[in-house]
C-alpha cells in the first residue's frame, strides 16, 4: 500500500438542527486500502459516506476526493469524480422497475457511448463476478432475496470499475454463511480491481476478515484509527467494550475471558 | 493508443478501459493473423478490458504485470458459463391485438371480482365495529375526517362558487332571449343542487382523497407495515380502512352542502351584476319554484360517492406490490375508477329518481 491519500477530510462538520453529528472531524483514506468505519448507532457514519460521495453537503469542511474539491468543485468535475466512485447502500437500492442485468447497465448507459450487446455482456459479467448465477440478471429486485439484492447492489456500484467504492452495512442482515461469502467476495474483488473501499458496517468477522484499517467514529470525530490488533489496546470505554465484547471475541477466535 | 507489430503479435499501449473498449475490440479483430497480444506497454487494464480481450478466444495474453495478471485471472473465472443465444423478445403477431382485448377483459373481471370481495370484507368489519363501538379508532376518524374535509372546504367552495358563476351567466345569456330572466334561479338552483354540486364535489374528493389512500395504504404495504399489523393481531381493514371509510361517508355530505351554499352564492352573485336580479328576488324566486326536495336529492347521493371513493381507493392501496411503479400505476387507476364509478352511479340515481318521480 503506498501513502497517498484518495479522499482526504478536513474540519467536517455536520449540523442538523441543534444536533451536532460531525464536529471538526478529519480522516484520511489511503489508495488500495480496506478501511472500515465503525461507531455506535447514530454516530453519524451514514452521513459521514453520504457526505464524501456528495448526497449531504456539509455544514463546514473540506473533502478531497481523488484530487476534486468535492464541496468546491464544479457540477461537471465533480461528476467525473464521483464516475470513478462506486456507492452500494444498505439494502441495494436497486430500481425496482428494472431487472438486475438493467441494473447493472444503468451506469454505462448514462456515461459511455457502449453500444448494448457490450454493455448486456459485460454487466452480465458483473453479475457473475459477485457470484449470482447467470439467470438472476433476468429478474426483479422484488424477486430476489436479501442477499441475492445486496450482491446485485455490489455488481451496479463495480458496474463503472470503480477506484473507490463505498458500502454501507454491506452484510448486515445476511446469514453467516452469506456474510462470510461476501467477505471472501470483496477481499478478492478487492484485490483484483485494485480497489480503496470505504466500508461502513457493525459486523466485527467483517472488520477481521476485510479490513486494513478500521477508523472509529465516537464523540463526533474519528475518535481513533488503527488495524485491529491496535483497536484492541485503545483504551477508551467504547472501543474497549466494542473490540472486546463476546462478539469481538468470537470474531477473533479468542476465548471469552 | 495500439499499434500493430505483426511479427511479434500484437502490442497494445495505454489504456485498456472501458472507454476505449471499442478502439480495442478494433484492433483485436484486425489483428486476426496474430495469436499473441503483449500488455507491457498497458497503463491501465479494467475489467471491460480484461474482458475484451478474454473474449477474443485463442488470444495468448503476455507480458501482463502480476496485477495485470489477477484481474485477467478473476474476469477469466467469472466469465458467464457459454454465451447461450438469450431469448430475444416476441415478434408481434396478428393474434396479438385480441389476446390484448382478452388479457384487459380478464382483468376487469378480476379486479371487478376483487373489488366486490374487498367491499364485502369492509362490510364485515364495518358491522363488527358497529355493534362495538368501541373498537372504532377515534383519533384516526378525526384526522381523516380534518384530512378529507375540513381541508377540502376551501377547494370545494372556490369550484362550487365558480360553477354557480358559469351557470348564471350562460343561463343569463339564453333566458334573456325569451325574457325569462328571472328563470335563471330555478335553473342554477336545480342544476347545482341536483346534480353539479355533488357530482363534482366528489369528483374532486375522489382526485384528491382517494389517491391519498391509495398512496398512503401503498406505502404502508411496501414498507410490510400491513404485514406487522396482520402478525400483532390488528386488523388492517379495521385500522385503516374504516377511519377512512367513515370520514367520507359523514362528510363528503357536508362538502356538498358547502359547494350548494357556494353555488347558490356565486350563481345569486352573477344574476344580481349581470341581469338585476336583487338577492331579496332571487329568495323568493328560490323558496317558491325550488324547494328542499332538491337538495335533499342531491345531497342523498353523497354517502353512496363516499363509499364508492374510499373502497377504491383502500382497495387499490392493498394491491400495490413491491415496486415503485405499482405504487404510481395503483394511485392513478384508483382515481380513474372512483370518478369512473361516481359519474355511472349518479347516472344509475337519475334513472331511479325519474322512475320514483322526485
Amino acid at each position: 500500500m503506498d501513502a497517498e491519500a484518495v479522499i482526504e477530510i478536513r474540519g467536517l462538520t455536520n449540523r442538523f438542527g441543534t444536533t451536532v453529528v460531525h464536529e471538526d472531524l478529519s480522516l484520511d483514506v489511503m489508495r488500495g486500502e480496506v478501511l472500515g468505519v465503525v461507531g455506535a448507532s447514530g454516530s453519524g457514519k451514514s452521513v459521514l459516506l453520504r457526505s464524501i460521495v456528495g448526497l449531504q453537503t456539509p455544514s463546514a469542511g473540506q473533502i478531497t476526493m481523488l484530487g476534486t474539491d468535492v464541496l468546491g468543485a464544479s457540477a461537471a468535475d465533480r461528476a467525473a469524480a464521483s464516475a470513478r466512485t462506486g456507492v452500494m447502500f444498505q439494502d441495494g437500492a436497486l430500481f425496482s422497475a428494472l431487472t438486475v442485468r438493467e441494473n447493472v447497465e444503468a451506469p454505462m448507459r448514462e456515461r459511455l457511448a457502449v453500444d448494448a450487446p457490450t454493455r448486456a455482456a459485460l454487466a452480465d459479467l458483473r453479475i457473475s463476478m459477485v457470484g449470482l448465477p447467470p439467470e438472476a440478471g433476468d429478474l426483479y429486485p422484488a424477486e430476489l432475496s436479501g442477499g441475492m439484492r445486496k450482491r446485485a447492489g455490489l455488481a451496479r456500484a463495480l458496474s463503472l470499475d470503480p477506484e473507490i467504492l463505498f458500502l454501507d452495512e454491506p452484510t448486515a442482515g445476511l446469514d453467516p454463511i452469506g456474510a462470510s461469502a461476501f467477505d471472501a467476495l470483496l477481499n478478492s474483488l478487492g484485490e483484483a480491481l485494485g480497489l480503496t473501499v470505504f466500508l461502513v458496517t457493525h459486523d466485527l468477522d467483517t472488520l477481521q476478515a476485510t479490513c486494513d484499517r478500521i477508523a472509529v467514529l465516537a464523540q463526533r470525530r474519528v475518535l481513533v484509527t488503527g488495524t485491529m490488533a491496535e483497536m484492541r489496546e485503545v483504551d477508551d470505554p467504547w472501543v474497549q467494550s466494542y473490540f472486546h465484547g463476546p462478539r469481538a471475541h468470537a470474531a477473533l477466535g479468542q476465548e471469552a475471558v | 493508443m495500439a499499434d500493430a507489430v505483426p511479427s511479434s503479435g500484437l502490442a497494445l499501449t495505454g489504456p485498456v478501459t472501458l472507454d476505449t473498449l471499442d478502439q480495442v475490440r478494433a484492433l483485436l479483430d484486425r489483428a486476426e493473423s496474430t495469436t499473441r497480444v503483449d500488455l507491457s506497454s498497458v497503463t491501465a487494464l479494467d475489467t471491460a478490458g480484461a474482458w475484451a480481450l478474454l473474449d477474443h478466444r485463442g488470444m495468448h495474453i503476455e507480458a501482463a504485470s502480476p496485477a495485470q495478471d489477477l484481474l485477467l485471472r478473476t474476469v477469466e473465472a467469472a466469465l458467464p458459463p457459454a454465451r447461450t443465444a438469450r431469448p430475444r423478445k416476441a415478434r408481434h403477431r396478428a393474434g396479438d391485438a385480441l389476446a390484448a382485448v382478452g388479457t384487459t377483459v380478464e382483468g376487469f373481471l378480476t379486479t371487478s371480482a376483487q373489488g366486490l370481495g374487498f367491499t364485502g370484507l369492509v362490510m364485515a368489519r364495518l358491522t363488527t365495529t358497529l355493534v362495538r363501538p368501541r373498537r372504532l379508532r377515534l383519533t384516526a376518524l378525526v384526522h381523516h375526517m380534518q384530512e378529507v374535509g375540513l381541508n377540502a372546504v376551501p377547494i370545494v367552495a372556490l369550484m362550487g362558487f365558480l360553477i354557480g358563476v358559469v351557470l348564471a351567466f350562460q343561463g343569463a345569456a339564453q333566458l334573456r332571449q325569451f325574457g325569462a330572466e328571472v328563470f335563471v334561479v330555478d335553473l342554477i338552483a336545480v342544476s347545482i343542487l341536483r346534480e353539479l354540486g355533488i357530482l363534482l364535489t366528489a369528483i374532486i374528493v375522489a382526485g384528491r382523497s382517494a389517491s391519498a389512500f391509495t398512496a398512503a395504504i401503498g406505502s404502508m404495504k411496501m414498507r410490510e407495515e400491513i404485514d406487522a399489523m396482520r402478525v400483532l393481531g390488528l386488523d388492517p381493514i379495521e385500522l385503516l380502512v374504516l377511519p377512512r371509510l367513515l370520514a367520507l361517508v359523514i362528510l363528503l355530505p357536508v362538502l356538498g352542502l358547502v359547494a350548494d351554499l357556494a353555488g347558490l352564492f356565486g350563481g345569486g352573485l352573477m344574476a344580481w351584476i349581470e341581469l338585476g336580479i336583487s338577492p331579496s328576488q332571487f329568495q323568493t324566486q328560490l323558496l317558491a319554484n325550488v324547494g328542499a326536495t332538491q337538495a335533499l336529492v342531491g345531497l342523498s347521493k353523497a354517502p353512496v360517492f363516499a363509499v364508492i371513493i374510499a373502497l377504491v381507493g383502500c382497495h387499490q392501496g392493498f394491491l400495490v406490490k413491491g415496486d415503485a411503479e405499482s405504487l404510481g400505476m395503483r394511485t392513478s387507476r384508483a382515481v380513474v375508477i372512483a370518478i369512473f364509478l361516481v359519474i355511472v352511479v349518479d347516472a344509475l340515481f337519475s334513472v331511479f329518481f325519474a322512475f320514483w318521480g322526485v
